[in-house]
């Protein structure tokens, strides 16, 4: 049984069409990392999947039921969109920590206001995060205190805090100097190996390689090639697919 | 009509000048809010009403604005309505409210999209959003130009004596009749001290918030 389904998802912004039927779908603890170029929709289906964006037409299922219909969408009530997008949590590529809020703070604040457990139980949680990620000198630091890729750390921390079924990531390193995108992708790659299910939409092609079980390619708003590292990377047959990887073998 | 004569009589000024600033920031700043909600609505015709509404207080001087308060109710119902201190009070609640708003609403827009979204992602609703992320870094972004303002309001205030509040300057002024001249300057030193005070209370509010960047 997948625990994420996405079948037909499409959307258009005014009469660009972004996505045009996008079919995948993975199991539990299995990494997805999207590549492909500037404007192939990658980060409009990741905002579509967090319910930044609303599709206009297909469905996504975790665990075998339907949460989102493109065709219903309008009859969705607020509350049910909030309860639903529990299901993912979403790392920024700029971070978006809130800059008023230590790090222990940024953590808890939302499991606090959403009540999800004692206020000590969330406040030990976030400290093992913080652990985790490897920030533990830093709890009571403030972002603006931070390097970028420490930032990047305690947001994926707090997206972790509310135990999403499905962890995704908008190119996570893009915002970031050469010499930090390292503790960040370690990061990703040490909750790959506790079996953390995520969605990558990444342009850092050696460590989509390494760290995924499957690989989208996207082209124009459609999955071009899909398959495992192997495959897509082997992948002679499409154009578009091949003229893409050359450009990152060139640099 | 000696030194201490006057000082106390413009103490007693002072205290009308008082009440007004306090009364107008007291209510002012919470209904400004209010405006700005409805000047950044969706629904289209009340952002258009609320926008043509501080059009017209805030291209109307605000001396008018106290003189329409007092006369005009009173002449269309035949009677006396509000009487000349709530008059003031209400004319200044309403033109302060319309500036502060568009102080509000700059603050507010200049707050990145991504906070909103980050909010969001985490479960929260819309009002946990505004009031546990957005308002605290509005607050540290308006700061300078809300300390303008507010000043602007201590001096303001002399607007009162249009209708006949005897504030400091109309206290001093009352001493012109008797040939003094001097207790006019002389009230120039209260709002030096008045102002002072506010600015070192922002000072104190800005390094309070120095501790983050937004």
């Amino acid at each position: 049984m997948p625990i994420l389904e996405v079948k037909k998802l499409a959307k258009s912004f005014g009469k660009t069409e972004v996505l045009r039927g996008i079919d995948f779908s993975i199991e539990k603890g299995d990494v997805l990392s999207i590549i492909g170029s500037s404007g192939s929709g990658k980060t409009t289906l990741l905002r579509c999947l967090n319910f930044l964006e609303f599709a206009d037409g297909g469905t996504i299922s975790v665990n075998d039921k339907v949460i989102y219909d493109g065709a219903t969408q309008k009859k969705m009530s607020e509350e049910f969109i909030r309860e639903v997008r529990l299901h993912f949590g979403l790392v920024f590529q700029s971070f978006n920590l809130f800059p008023q809020y230590s790090v222990l703070k940024n953590i808890t604040l939302a499991p606090s206001l959403l009540k999800f457990d004692t206020p000590e139980a969330i406040e030990k949680k976030a400290l093992d995060l913080i652990e985790k990620v490897g920030l533990s000198e830093k709890i009571h630091s403030y972002p603006c205190e931070l390097s970028g890729g420490q930032q990047q750390r305690v947001a994926i921390a707090r997206a972790l805090a509310l135990n999403p079924d499905i962890l995704c990531f908008d190119e996570p390193t893009s915002a970031l100097d050469p010499e930090l995108t390292g503790e960040v992708l370690k990061v990703i790659k040490e909750l790959a190996k506790q079996n953390m299910t995520m969605v990558i939409v990444t342009h850092e092609m050696d460590f989509a390689r390494e760290v995924s079980d499957k690989i989208l390619f996207m082209d124009n708003g459609v999955v071009a090639v899909q398959g495992t590292p192997d495959e897509v990377f082997g992948n002679t047959e499409n154009e578009r697919l091949a003229t893409f990887l050359q450009s990152y073998n060139q640099h | 009509m000696g030194f201490w004569d006057v000082t106390l009589s413009l103490i007693g000024g002072l205290k009308y000048t008082c009440l007004i600033f306090a009364l107008t920031l007291v209510l002012a700043l919470p209904l400004g809010l209010v405006i700005a909600f409805g000047s950044m609505s969706k629904f289209k015709p009340l952002s258009y009403v609320v926008k043509t509404f501080v059009w017209i207080i805030r291209g109307v001087p605000l001396m008018l604005q106290v003189i329409i308060f007092f006369y005009v109710p009173g002449f269309l119902m035949g009677t006396p309505v509000l009487s000349r201190f709530s008059s003031v009070i209400a004319a200044f609640v309403i033109n302060y409210a319309c500036y502060f708003s568009e102080i509000y609403r700059g603050g507010i827009e200049s707050i990145s999209k991504g906070q909103y979204e980050a909010g969001q992602v985490l479960g929260m609703t819309k009002t946990q959003i505004f009031f546990k992320i957005i308002l605290m870094q509005v607050v540290k972004r308006i700061l300078a130009p809300m300390s303008n303002e507010v000043i602007t309001l201590v001096k303001d205030t002399a607007l009162a004596r249009v209708i006949m509040i005897v504030e400091v300057i109309q206290a001093a002024q009352n001493f012109a009749g008797y040939g003094l001249m001097w207790p006019l300057f002389y009230t120039a030193v209260f709002y030096l001290a008045f102002v002072g005070i506010l600015t070192l209370v922002f000072g104190f509010f800005e390094k309070k918030l120095s501790y983050y960047r937004v």
